[in-house]
């Protein structure tokens, strides 16, 4: 069964444009501000949206991302309240593919098939997990498939030819292009570099392939767009919601700014072709 | 006589686990640098050449073997069993933490690394690795919980002087699971050049088993003492467990010797059913943190608590993987002792051996304190002394003071208490 995240990546290839995915942090700036902010991307341009479970420990994190979790900590944020989010978001949106992403142990905590059926009844679509690589695919991953969620994975510049196929073996929906070594919004990467290293990709799966960390502005996401099926903008996101000082402002801030990235996707292949 | 126990394997599955403990749950950045690692550690396990180099590097900077202590004093107060400390105290840099540091660092120059990182919580571990950094001419960069600095000042500056960077980690709650937090993400962005040098028998596959590994000396060498001077094995092993390394050193080399009672000891803290400790398998639940599934200090809905103990040693929300299996198969018996009680077996040790523990060894020094009197004579009991108490000073001091014990300088403000006034001294 093509997911929503399949039928939204077929469409775009149609128009021939990339995707704007766009990453916020469940709970963050607090459980009714994450709806009202979740509305403002899927209304402004946002083509898939991933919502963080937020963790306690989040290894992989950047500093933007580590106080989002904390915020949405502090404010009582839990599995089953993300899970309600997505609920209320798809009773009014039925097609804006929604991708749970964060570490494994409160999912595992929470029961995996438990959590799977309630995710699924919630609208959730695809999980990225970043603490649970190939070797563990029996764990989350092979279930999830069998839920018909999605199991998105991240290859990273540390992947190798080798190492490829099995990060693509049991992987769906869509390849994560992590363009940098490091944490979450940290350094830019370098166009040239992640241009080669998706091509190289690309001869080995025909999933989408999206490409994330370290991208902030319209410019970067244009240059990024011009060769990758998406684009991943999470940090400078999250940052909106920290500097906003109420929830409708948050909303307001995370509207323009994907407004604006939105339109940088977009422009990027007409650019490419002139 | 043995035939009917179950035979404990040299290390964990192919996999890294434990029965369904273990494994590597780390970001996909990382699995090729862990593949990288276990392939380089599983070659030098069996070369010749590199166990050489260790042998030398324990016996001539280390100081190895230490010895197996009779403690005499403490055996005739409590009435019970035969006691011995396993020196661990009297290596270089005063503590077992040495033992796996000087092999990871082999392993990290085999392997052509330049930069080594570690985390640390008491200090300790950051000495021992800053140490060894030092003597190999790397560099070393030390991530140590905010809160941590602050408890263990001494012990910064022994790093500081070691030329070792310490990075104070405010993130979180800025203590030892943090500093390992932020430890992993110096890692995932350094990936070319960087060894990150883990402290415990925790963290993804290969670190539980090759840590075992290069901690396997202490019980090896406690199985060889024993032998020569009481002529045959001990009957049963005390050590202290925070993520566990002196205790799975001491006790590996022993687990297929059915007649060796072990015990490991958690810090209860102010007692588990407070919620304030750092029990993590008297006091937790499965999870996964840090690479490993293990048992972990966690809310209902998988959310990492804060640990506590009077001892920053083991104040860490989990425990590595093995001894989760352990003591599920029954293996080995986990309890806890809380600060009070490790702070009294503190002070007896003290007095009674003049030997000034580390108050994490306090920990397992306070269960052997409880049973020893209840134990025959004839019964030998070793007590892992797994590092020495001087960087414990003024967490003493500040225990001792809150609880209106005073000992201090003579002629200051509150000593006169039983330890004397100036004019007896």
């Amino acid at each position: 069964m093509a997911t929503r995240i399949t039928q939204r990546f077929e469409a775009l290839q149609q128009q021939n444009r990339a995707a704007l995915v766009t990453f916020v942090m469940a709970g963050d700036p607090d459980p009714e501000g994450t709806l009202q902010v979740l509305k403002a991307l899927a209304d402004n341009g946002a083509d898939v949206i991933e919502l963080g479970m937020p963790f306690t420990d989040p290894m992989a994190d950047g500093p933007a991302i580590q106080k989002a979790t904390l915020r949405a900590l502090e404010g009582g944020q839990t599995q089953r309240k993300t899970l309600d989010v997505v609920r209320r978001f798809r009773a009014e949106n039925n097609t804006t593919p929604i991708v749970l992403m964060g570490y494994y142990n409160p999912i595992y905590r929470y029961g995996v098939d438990a959590f799977l059926a309630d995710a699924r009844q919630a609208g959730v679509d695809g999980l990225i997990v970043v603490d649970l690589p190939p070797e563990h695919d029996n764990e989350l991953c092979l279930p999830a498939r069998q839920a018909d969620i999605d199991f998105i994975r991240l290859a990273t510049p540390t992947t190798d030819a080798k190492r490829l196929p099995k990060v693509l073996e049991n992987t769906s929906g869509f390849l994560y292009y992590v363009s940098v070594a490091g944490v979450t919004g940290a350094r830019a990467p370098t166009p040239a570099d992640v241009e080669a290293a998706v091509a190289r990709i690309k001869t080995h799966t025909d999933l989408p392939v999206a490409v994330g960390f370290g991208i902030r502005t319209a410019e970067q996401a244009r240059a990024i767009a011009r060769f990758s099926d998406a684009v991943v903008v999470g940090s400078a996101l999250v940052e909106c919601v920290e500097k906003a000082a109420t929830a409708d402002e948050a909303a307001q801030q995370v509207a323009k700014l994907t407004s604006e990235l939105a339109e940088g996707v977009r422009s990027a292949r007409d650019v490419a072709a002139q | 006589m043995t035939s009917s126990a179950p035979l404990y394997a040299d290390g964990p599955d192919p996999y890294g686990f434990y029965g369904d403990f273990g494994g590597r749950f780390v970001a996909e950045t990382l699995m090729p640098l862990i593949l990288e690692l276990e392939e380089a550690y599983q070659e030098s396990r069996h070369d010749k050449a590199f166990r050489d180099e260790l042998a030398y590097y324990q016996s001539d900077y280390i100081g190895r073997p230490n010895p197996l202590y009779y403690a005499e004093r403490l055996t005739e107060e409590l009435g019970g069993a035969k006691i011995y400390l396993k020196r661990e105290d009297l290596n270089h840099t005063g503590a077992h933490k040495i033992n796996n540091c000087i092999g990871q660092i082999l392993l990290a120059r085999k392997m052509g690394k330049k930069r080594i990182i570690a985390e640390t919580g008491a200090g300790m571990h950051g000495v021992a690795t800053a140490t060894v950094a030092a003597r190999f001419g790397m560099k070393c960069v030390i991530y140590m919980g905010a809160t941590d600095i602050e408890r263990q000042e001494p012990n910064v500056f022994r790093m500081r002087l070691l030329g070792a960077e310490v990075v104070p980690v405010t993130s979180g709650t800025g203590t030892l699971k943090d500093a390992m937090n932020e430890a992993l993400r110096d890692w995932v962005t350094n990936v070319d050049d960087t060894f990150y040098i883990i402290g415990t028998v925790a963290g993804p596959h290969p670190y539980p088993a090759m840590v075992r590994d290069f901690q396997a000396v202490i019980g090896r060498e406690t199985r060889e003492q024993m032998l020569k001077k009481e002529g045959r094995l001990p009957d049963s092993l005390v050590a202290c467990i925070g993520g566990g390394s002196n205790a799975m050193g001491l006790f590996g080399p022993m687990l297929n010797d059915s007649s060796v009672a072990m015990i490991g000891v958690e810090a209860g803290g102010h007692g588990i059913a407070t919620g304030e400790h750092a029990a993590s398998l008297n006091g937790g639940e499965p999870g996964v943190l840090h690479g490993n599934r293990t048992y972990l200090l966690q809310s209902d809905d998988g959310q990492i608590k804060d640990a506590h103990s009077v001892s920053a040693g083991l104040d860490y929300p989990g425990i590595g993987p093995e001894h989760a299996y352990l003591s599920t198969t029954g293996r080995v018996e986990y309890v806890s002792i809380t600060d009070d009680e490790a702070i009294e077996a503190f002070k007896r040790c003290c007095h009674l051996e003049g030997i000034i523990p580390a108050l994490e060894s306090a920990h397992a020094i306070a269960h052997a304190l409880k049973i020893a009197p209840q134990l025959p004579s004839d019964h030998l009991m070793v007590i892992s002394l797994s590092g020495r108490g001087d960087k414990d000073m003024s967490s003493v001091a500040e225990y001792l003071k809150r609880n209106g014990e005073y000992v201090g300088v003579p002629g200051k403000e509150g000593n006169e208490d039983q330890h004397g006034t100036e004019e007896n001294r």
